[in-house]
């Protein structure tokens, strides 16, 4: 009779479950948690900001607020704004993270959304810009995770998503005579955004066996993760896999027919989320 | 040091040494990646391709056969002329063979540029990867080729990731036989 316990012995614990298919909080090994998502300000996300959404994956909690400000554009790309991503990851989200400086994690996340946003092409910055090399949009985004139970990059990208479908800019338009900018809060337009990138993570153990959305207990006793970025199209905007054991081109194009399904269930639950808090 | 075309990175590997109190894990080596840019302070950039290149390692390196120990692998790019993140990779696996370090298998990295008109360039330069409509950096293991590392920047179809894929593993090939003759040089000369 051996006894095994989840505190000593973790792994081994968790082997006996992945052998019958299914993981210790009762899911499949291909099944998600369920994911919740508050948008915008009549739901109380963050009212100051300009568009916020709350997304809860399980027990990992993120919220994304957006503020939008005016900047002059660069120099070698006048008609261009600036979409600037942080991830914060809070001592108070899990007690792996100490207070200070972004760590390592913190900042790989947010290397990861910038690119997603780059390669995605959801917001082309060109739309952000005003007056050619005089006025443009900047959009900060600032993604920070209030608790963490892993999969940080799906609620990132998914929070980061529905806070910027809530966005609303307002008109903006620059006096001929005294050259200065005029802001009208009473127009106001969404964001344009041209595609929706969702991201679905997966963790491998002893490099076979592959498990949909991590939690932070087996985000910690896999071998490796993969994080696959796809949008409505079917196309691929990200493969993100920080190494970790190696997987065969099958076991990946695998991952990649599961996010595209996964792609739509978030798509659906967006889209019903936007349709309630738009006022008609 | 390892340059292909243009690009240049040197690697220095320091370890298994004794690491500190607050960085030792108890049943295993600790690997720590620095990437220092040419030109500028190490950024978010550099960090996230840290993260990339210590999972990689630590996926090969048996870090249990030295336990509470730290290696540290440094590196420092000479020039930029595309293909970056690849020639990192190839200048990290040559500094742990030459250190000796047990690993579990080589890894290589291949880049991939997927030009606008659907033509696979591996190796791209920067201003091949420029025009590219996407970039795949793939790192590959010896055993299997199979897949250890990606990465991709811009937007790409499924089958266009595979076709990469195939071509990198393809490459991975010539770059092991690269390692084995440099190798061969270097222990024939002494």
């Amino acid at each position: 009779l051996s006894i095994c316990s989840r505190t000593v012995e973790p792994l081994e614990y968790y082997r006996r479950f992945l052998k019958e298919n299914c993981r210790p909080d009762g899911r499949e090994l291909g099944e998600f948690r369920t994911t919740t998502v508050n948008i915008g300000k009549c739901l109380r996300s963050i009212t100051t900001a300009d568009g916020s959404a709350l997304v809860k994956l399980g027990n990992t909690t993120v919220i994304c607020g957006v503020k939008a400000e005016l900047a002059a554009p660069a120099v070698d790309s006048a008609n261009k704004g600036y979409i600037v991503p942080n991830v914060e990851l809070p001592s108070l989200c899990a007690e792996r993270f100490r207070s200070g400086p972004p760590g390592e994690e913190a900042q790989a996340a947010s290397q990861f959304i910038a690119d997603v946003i780059e390669n995605s092409q959801m917001i082309v910055k060109e739309d952000l810009c005003i007056a050619n090399g005089k006025l443009a949009w900047v959009l900060y985004c600032d993604i920070i995770c209030l608790d963490y139970d892993g999969n940080l990059l799906d609620a990132s990208v998914f929070a980061l998503l529905a806070a910027l479908k809530n966005v609303q800019l307002p008109l903006v338009t620059i006096n001929e005579e005294t050259g200065l900018s005029e802001v009208n809060l009473k127009q106001k337009n969404p964001l344009i955004i041209r595609k929706h990138p969702v991201a679905t993570s997966f963790a491998v153990f002893d490099d076979t066996l592959l498990i949909v959305d991590p939690t932070a207990e087996e985000e910690d006793l896999a071998t490796g993760t993969v994080t696959v970025v796809t949008d409505e199209e079917g196309r691929l905007c990200s493969v993100h896999k920080p190494g970790g054991s190696p997987l065969t081109g099958a076991k990946l194009q695998d991952c990649i027919t599961r996010a595209i399904t996964r792609h739509k269930e978030v798509k659906k639950l967006i889209d019903k989320v936007i349709k309630s808090i738009t006022p008609k | 040091s390892v340059s292909p075309g243009d690009t240049s990175v040197l690697a220095g590997l320091y370890g298994p040494a004794e690491a500190k109190l607050s960085k030792e894990l108890p049943d295993r080596a600790a690997l720590e990646v620095l990437l220092r840019p040419k030109v500028g302070l190490p950024g978010v950039l550099e960090r996230s391709r840290e993260q990339l290149l210590r999972q990689t390692c630590e996926a090969v390196v048996l870090g249990v056969l030295h336990p509470r120990t730290a290696i540290s692998l440094v590196l420092q790019v000479l020039s930029d002329a595309g293909s970056l993140l690849s020639c990192c990779l190839n200048a990290a696996c040559m500094a742990l063979l030459d250190a000796g370090l047990p690993l579990a298998a080589l890894f290589c990295g291949v880049t991939c540029a997927l030009q606008p008109d659907g033509t696979i360039l591996l190796d791209p330069t920067a201003r091949q990867e420029q025009d590219a409509r996407a970039i795949l950096t793939f790192a590959i293991a010896s055993s299997e080729r199979k897949v250890l590392m990606a990465t991709t920047k811009g937007s790409c179809s499924v089958e266009e990731m595979q076709q990469c894929l195939a071509a990198a593993q393809r490459a991975a090939n010539t770059i092991f036989q690269f390692y084995r003759d440099s190798v061969r040089r270097r222990y024939s000369k002494s």
